[in-house]
């Protein structure tokens, strides 16, 4: 089944510029995906796209079923919450330590405390950082303050991982590390996880379904993809 | 259940706020006090001119002078016209007699005069107090009296009550539009001060949208601060407005400059106005703060 459908989707922003021309594809429930290319290609703007920041000028960006193109505005938290995000620069909130800022989403959601406390501890072992609960963002590593906010991601058990080039501010160990961390929640948890990045090495080895955007156009979506010039 | 946990939260959040920003918290709240106050002031007045318009109203009547050869038969006549007047709400008919008598106790020196007047050449005239049901048409009722037969003159103190009235009802309308330039003002202002410190909260905001937030959920303690705000900012101005009423009230033992113009009992009127300048402060600080954190909410 496909969990997220792009009919002839473009995007132009306002000053003029056209990031996606005619985008169509699907994508199916449960898989890894890579959207791949250079500055500019349209991939930042592709995942912006699916979690309703951005509205694409015409087309329809089915979603689990519902049309996120003409999503109001009201209306977009009931997208979010069933899927998670994930930023180059983590978007973590100092003042908070760590199981605060995973604790967060879920008090945000309105959950009960016994829950909240469940589901935050079992999202923080997920990624590994259980022992580092009482810590602030600014005494991790870039790579565990990733962590946590994959965590912060996955903690309302959503069907959707989104991810923005999550690797993008860390050296390969790290991003190795994190890519674990992905794909095990994609294997254990079954969420769609979607990540866009301009990392090579990464997308070669992980072998991978991949999406390849060039000037913000589709140019090769295969199973087990490379990434070549 | 989630609604309430929500609430709470919502009622937590917005006093840390209140009292991490205390320095901008504090610019609002002297802000609604001074607003808070000055209203408090409008509306004292304007209750009072309402009130004492109101008893000056009641106590408005037409006295109506017969002639001094009217028989009982004309008198009843003349009643029975009375009575058919549209504006006329209520008649007390007093005879010469009477009138004398009250004179002579009402005071010594008249008491000496009068007692020499006999029942056939006491000069005073029958008299109708009348009382009218709308007092800005008293004059049109008066001259209509004057055209019945056997009335010889019409009184009821014209031109000092037309411009007394009219006076006051000018006061009215200046405390009125006072109030609310005041509250416009104050709105305007607490918008600015909230949206300072939702400002230093972007961050936050942006991360809760991002996660699934409702705009209930990111609203919510904005506005309550906003309430906080104006709960805060009228203490001052309720309790000025308590301590100064009653103070003035006993200073002039209730009335102002004459027995004329009559202040309206502090109990229970200071609690009702209390009420009144507090939802006030609370209304302002709310619709301040939830038009501030609108623009923040947009994707």
């Amino acid at each position: 089944m496909d969990l997220i459908r792009l009919k002839n989707v473009s995007k132009q922003y306002k000053n003029g510029v056209t990031a996606i021309y005619d985008l169509t594809l699907s994508i199916k429930k449960g898989s890894f995906v890579f959207v791949i290319g250079g500055s500019g290609s349209g991939k930042s703007t592709f995942i912006k796209m699916l979690y309703r920041e951005e509205k694409p000028t015409s087309g329809e960006i089915y979603v689990g079923g519902v049309n996120v193109a003409k999503l109001r505005n009201k209306k977009v938290y009931k997208l979010r919450r069933k899927l998670g995000i994930v930023f180059q620069d983590y978007r973590l909130l100092p003042k908070l330590t760590v199981y605060e800022n995973v604790a967060f989403t879920m008090e945000a959601l309105g959950a009960r405390r016994d829950e909240t406390r469940k589901k935050v501890l079992r999202a923080l072992e997920l990624v590994g950082l259980k022992h580092k609960i009482h810590n602030y963002p600014d005494q991790l590593s870039g790579g565990e303050q990733q962590r946590v906010a994959i965590a912060r991601a996955i903690v309302n058990e959503p069907r959707l991982l989104l991810c923005d080039e999550p690797t993008g501010n860390l050296d390969p160990d790290m991003s190795m590390e994190i890519m674990q961390v992905l794909d095990e929640i994609n294997k254990t948890c079954g969420t769609t996880v979607i990540m866009a990045t301009h990392d090579k090495e990464i997308v070669n080895r992980m072998k991978k379904e991949v999406i390849v955007l060039k000037d913000g156009r589709l140019i090769k979506h295969e199973e087990q993809g490379g990434y070549e010039e | 259940m989630k609604g309430f946990r929500m609430l709470g939260r919502s009622i937590r959040d917005a006093f840390k706020s209140v009292f991490r920003n205390f320095s901008l918290s504090l610019a609002s709240i002297s802000c609604i006090t001074i607003t808070l106050l000055i209203v408090a002031i409008s509306i004292l007045i304007s209750f009072n001119v309402q009130n004492f318009t109101k008893e000056m109203e009641k106590d408005l009547t037409i006295v109506v002078f017969l002639n001094n050869d009217t028989t009982e038969e004309q008198v009843r006549n003349v009643q029975e016209q009375l009575r058919e007047l549209d504006n006329v709400d209520s008649i007390t008919y007093q005879n010469k007699d009477s009138i004398k008598e009250q004179m002579q106790q009402e005071s010594d020196i008249f008491n000496e005069v009068m007692s020499t007047w006999g029942d056939e050449d006491n000069p005073l005239k029958d008299t109708f107090q009348v009382k009218v049901k709308e007092v800005e048409e008293i004059s049109a009722t008066a001259e209509a009296i004057e055209k019945i037969e056997h009335v010889s003159v019409v009184r009821y103190g014209e031109g000092m009550v037309d411009n007394l009235i009219q006076a006051f009802e000018t006061a009215q309308k200046v405390s009125y539009g006072m109030v609310i330039a005041l509250v416009l003002v104050t709105v305007f202002l607490i918008i600015n001060t909230i949206k300072l410190t939702i400002f230093s909260r972007k961050r936050e905001i942006s991360i809760m949208r991002l996660v699934g937030a409702s705009n209930f959920t990111i609203k919510t303690p904005f506005i309550v601060e906003g309430m906080i705000l104006g709960l805060l900012g009228s203490i001052i101005p309720v309790l000025a407005l308590c301590f100064g009423y009653v103070a003035l009230y006993n200073h002039f033992d209730g009335y102002l400059y004459s027995q004329l113009i009559q202040l309206i009992p502090p109990e229970p009127f200071i609690y009702m106005v209390s009420g009144i300048v507090v939802v006030i402060g609370m209304l302002v600080g709310m619709i301040g703060s939830s038009s501030a954190v609108r623009k923040y909410l947009k994707v």
